[in-house]
């Protein structure tokens, strides 16, 4: 119960901060923003239906945004020394994780939940079905999931923007080929259950990656 | 922790490198119940590894720390409830408030009724009046303030105090000396722990300073840590800064 106390107030810290500042947020969905704006612009006159191009739009929207999110989320903890402040509390280290990967998945799903409507208007296709926003929460998880714990390994090099997404993108395949392909065959009007192997797919990724980062973490964050 | 433990910091042969580079060489350092420590040594010489491996934010790479009875290595969670660290880094966030930082804090610590001993803290750091104010509103010294009451929020039997005067303009400085006095015992308000029982316990405190004067004050025995190893030691207690400036000089340089 404690465990899910501390992991509640570093939510709860997060979201206080975020709100005040827009640190994450503001740069989140503006990237995600243009990127759409960008591509509709490139793809608008070339391609036959945009279904063949949309997926990769919103999972590329989602995904590079979602790594300036999560670069911003501990060096905002490392820089202002709080991160040591956290790690000097009698915690378990995997409540912090837990904390600061849901804190991510809060704001990573608040940009989708603004941007799935703007792609829908851009490419006049329909995003918001329950299959569709499954997908995406499953693929967003494993993101958030895997995502914080490379965060913290590289909040603490010199390189960390660079090196972030070098370390993250290619664990993350599975989850981006998952995702696209579910986001596209959907379109295509398949039914959810049609696509079982690619959620089974995703939902292992999300497990196993969340039990990896719990054991994990503790050894992670020391020096 | 154990009640009979007869050094409340009990640090053995402890070595720490970063590769083929040497922090800490074979350090052995007992610090006893209540008693106050001051770390003098030149840049490099050490002093901020140890605390960090003190406060469990590092780990050593040989040798043995015990705080309380506990060792470090295998009880470093149960460790942490009784530490208390300031360093020069304030270790807050400056989107909160001073309230709503020493509130995530207090929850953090599993305080039980976390607004009294807020509203304690701040008074006692002289901080009441700005409880509402955002961090990153404030003044280095006030953060330094804010600092120690994070600190001293769960009410620790250890205090390790990194260099917090670092960056500090002289008033500042002097305020959080004066604070620091007190908390060392050596000031009015003594060094009595909240809710301690009958009779207040004295904390253990050690300080990393550069500043003579200001560590002798607060010291009863000063160690000085040269190259990672344990070059000098000694009870200081009525030694006054004249007496101490040779043997610094000897040991840190002039």
């Amino acid at each position: 119960m404690r465990f899910w106390k501390i992991v509640a107030a570093i939510i709860g810290k997060d979201i206080r901060a975020e709100l005040r500042t827009k640190d994450i947020f503001s740069s989140m969905f503006v990237f995600a923003l243009l990127a759409v704006i960008v591509f509709n612009f490139a793809f608008e006159l070339r391609v036959p239906s945009m279904k063949m191009v949309v997926p990769g739009i919103v999972w590329v929207a989602v995904t590079f945004a979602g790594t300036l999110g999560l670069n911003r989320a501990f060096v905002i903890e490392q820089d202002k020394g709080s991160l040591a402040g956290l790690l000097l509390a009698p915690v378990d280290r995997a409540a912090i994780y837990f904390g600061k990967m849901l804190g991510n998945l809060i704001f990573i799903t608040v940009v989708e939940a603004i941007l799935l409507p703007l792609v829908m208007v851009f490419f006049n296709l329909s995003l918001l079905t329950g299959p569709h926003l499954l997908a995406l929460f499953l693929g967003t998880y494993g993101f958030a999931a895997v995502g914080t714990i490379f965060s913290a390994i590289a909040v603490n090099t010199r390189a960390r923007e660079v090196l972030l997404p070098v370390l993250l993108f290619p664990v993350l395949l599975p989850v981006l080929v998952a995702g696209v392909k579910m986001t596209g065959s959907l379109l295509d009007g398949e039914s959810l259950s049609s696509l079982a192997n690619w959620l089974r797919l995703i939902a292992l990724y999300d497990v196993g990656f969340t039990v990896v980062a719990y054991l994990t973490f503790g050894f992670v964050m020391e020096e | 922790m154990s009640a009979d433990a007869v050094a409340m910091i009990d640090v053995r042969n402890l070595t720490k490198s970063f590769g083929s580079k040497y922090a800490l060489r074979g350090v052995n350092l007992h610090v006893m119940p209540g008693e106050s420590l001051v770390l003098f040594g030149p840049n490099g010489a050490g002093k901020t590894t140890l605390i960090r491996i003190l406060s469990s934010l590092s780990r050593p790479s040989s040798g043995s720390v015990h705080i309380g009875g506990l060792n470090l290595a295998t009880h470093s969670d149960g460790i942490r409830r009784y530490l208390g660290v300031v360093s020069h880094a304030p270790l807050l966030y400056d989107s909160l408030t001073a309230e709503e930082n020493l509130a995530f804090f207090a929850r953090l610590y599993d305080l039980q009724q976390p607004a009294a001993r807020i509203a304690a803290m701040l008074a006692q750091v002289g901080l009441t009046s700005r409880r509402g104010d955002l961090v990153r509103t404030f003044s280095r010294g006030m953060l330094q303030r804010l600092a120690i009451a994070r600190a001293l929020l769960h009410d620790p039997e250890v205090l390790l105090l990194d260099e917090p005067d670092t960056g500090l303009d002289p008033q500042a400085a002097e305020m959080l000396h004066g604070l620091l006095t007190e908390l060392s015992g050596r000031g009015a308000a003594g060094n009595g722990r909240a809710g301690a029982g009958p009779g207040p316990t004295k904390r253990t405190i050690v300080t990393i300073t550069h500043s003579i004067e200001r560590g002798l004050a607060i010291a009863d025995r000063v160690v000085i840590l040269a190259a990672g190893r344990i070059a000098f030691e000694a009870d200081v207690r009525g030694m006054t800064p004249a007496e101490f400036r040779p043997l610094y000089d000897t040991y840190v340089g002039s």
